[in-house]
């Protein structure tokens, strides 16, 4: 009997994949980014879904980290860098002078390549920004803060007996949940990471994915990995980018069973180049 | 964006076109036993016939190869899109074509059971029967190693014919029957035979619909078949 089969976790992706999104959390339309005279990024439009992990892929140059970075406003920190066209978080321009980028960096949080803990106590990572944002009321709620970033983050439980160690003195993968614990740890809305995995072993990048499933559902999460089989486990829509261009954005299964554009066919089947 | 059609790792080309040279063969093989028993059948050649049977294993080994093969470039090559369709359909289709050497394996068991049975109407259809039939499997095979969904698509069209051959040699053979009980045992062989080619035909079919999804990545819709042959045979 059909009906009496247990659903498995790919027939929930499915589902997922196919239940009307209603409003997304962050829209990009004909978003273009010039470093210089160069143009890197070409009129993207994309839509960032609550309850989605967003996957972006292409070659080396292709514009995917330029696009992220677009979406919490770190390409502000380059200063040959120019960006058009509107990007929305909750129906609000991102871009808009009222914005305040402090507040729009703690509701988008990134995740970046290489695990960057600041040189200080575990502790201390995580409790660094809830503390200059105000969030907590004293020592006791700022603990509360902590253990529950940890938790999240899968890294209390191997954190908790060394809080005042040095987050450097962990190992890669712990680094890198500690930098997913601290973006977790002033609350955001979405979750950027910038090919979180790509400097740790096998398994801690297991850990990793597992952790963006968890996770999956309490924040809006986009990723941009190197790695299609990374994106074809994490993600439920993906996002094949060329050359400064957007190329293909669908579901993930479909994606990887049946792209529509050769060029994404090309790229995932390891013909490109 | 440069790609010349091949992978950048050409090994895996290589271990592709190593697998779909596995279905050809095995399609080879098959076709030439269907046609060796039908041969056979014709011209009471005993010694053939099992030999037909002996070959069938030269079949079953070649299917565990190409499974083999298949789960090793999946493990290793983590195939997407066309190419995991590629590999999925392969994979199918050499089970589909073992089937198809039994069938074969099952008219040559019949040839030594059929001793007495004179030079009756369905002796001479059913060769162009299968001889249809074969082809069917040969183009089939063809469009799967070229990718071509249309030539799949032109193959299901030909179905039809293998299924009016069918038809007309049930009838004849329930006349022969009817006729005289004494030609019920040979008819009956003779009926399975049909049978037997009549689902080689759509085994094709079959294979030519995972071509079609291979190549283009869309199911082809439910056509009827099969039951609408049950409808003739009352």
């Amino acid at each position: 009997m059909i009906d009496t089969i247990v659903p498995t976790p790919l027939d929930v992706a499915e589902t997922v994949d196919s239940t009307p999104a209603g409003e997304p959390k962050m829209t990009a339309r004909d978003v273009r980014v010039s470093y210089g005279d160069k143009e890197a990024l070409k009129g993207v439009d994309i839509d960032i879904h609550n309850d989605k992990v967003t996957a972006f892929i292409g070659p080396s140059g292709c514009g995917k980290s330029t696009f992220l970075r677009c979406l919490n406003r770190m390409n502000d920190t380059i200063p040959a860098a120019r960006v058009t066209g509107t990007i929305e978080l909750d129906g609000e321009n991102i871009n808009s002078p009222r914005m305040d980028v402090v507040h729009l960096r703690a509701r988008v949080g990134m995740v970046f390549q290489k695990p960057n803990p600041f040189p200080k106590s575990i502790y201390e990572n995580v409790a660094y920004g809830p503390r200059i944002h105000g969030l907590a009321q004293g020592k006791a709620e700022l603990d509360e803060i902590v253990e529950k970033s940890l938790r999240r983050a899968g890294l209390w439980d191997e954190a908790k007996d060394r809080l005042e160690d040095s987050g450097t003195a962990l190992s890669g993968g712990q680094q890198q949940r500690l930098c997913i614990a601290r973006a977790i740890a002033v609350d955001p809305e979405v979750i950027l990471m910038d090919e979180p995995c790509s400097a740790l072993d096998p398994i801690a990048t297991a850990k990793i994915e597992e952790l963006i499933h968890a996770l999956r559902g309490r924040y809006a999460i986009a990723i941009v990995t190197h790695n299609m089989q990374q994106a074809a486990r994490v993600s439920q829509c993906t996002a094949f980018f060329h050359l400064g261009e957007m190329v293909e954005y669908g579901k993930t299964s479909e994606i990887f069973t049946n792209p529509r554009e050769q060029r994404t066919q090309d790229y995932i089947t390891g013909r490109y180049g | 964006m440069a790609t010349n059609g091949g992978h950048t790792i050409k090994a895996f080309d290589d271990d592709l076109d190593r697998l779909r040279a596995l279905i050809s063969e095995m399609g080879g093989l098959a076709e030439h036993n269907i046609r060796e028993s039908m041969r056979c059948l014709v011209e009471r050649d005993y010694e053939g016939a099992r030999h037909i049977v002996e070959e069938d294993r030269k079949l079953d080994a070649l299917e565990i190869e190409t499974e083999r093969r298949a789960v090793q470039l999946i493990a290793l090559r983590a195939p997407m899109a066309g190419d995991l369709r590629d590999i999925v359909a392969a994979l199918k289709i050499s089970s589909v074509v073992e089937r198809i050497g039994d069938y074969a394996k099952n008219i040559a068991k019949r040839v030594p059971l059929l001793d007495d049975i004179g030079n009756i109407e369905p002796l001479s259809l059913l060769p162009e029967m299968a001889r249809i039939a074969t082809e069917m499997v040969h183009d089939v095979l063809t469009a799967f190693v070229e990718r071509d969904a249309a030539a799949a698509l032109e193959v299901i069209d030909r179905d039809r014919k293998v299924d009016d051959f069918y038809n007309s040699i049930f009838r004849t053979l329930l006349t022969y029957m009817m006729e005289n009980p004494h030609n019920i045992t040979q008819s009956t062989h003779l009926l399975f035979v049909a049978k037997n080619v009549e689902r080689v035909g759509d085994h094709a079919t079959n294979i030519a619909e995972m071509v079609y999804y291979a190549a283009t990545g869309n199911y082809l819709g439910d056509r009827p078949r099969g039951s609408d042959l049950l409808e003739n045979e009352r």
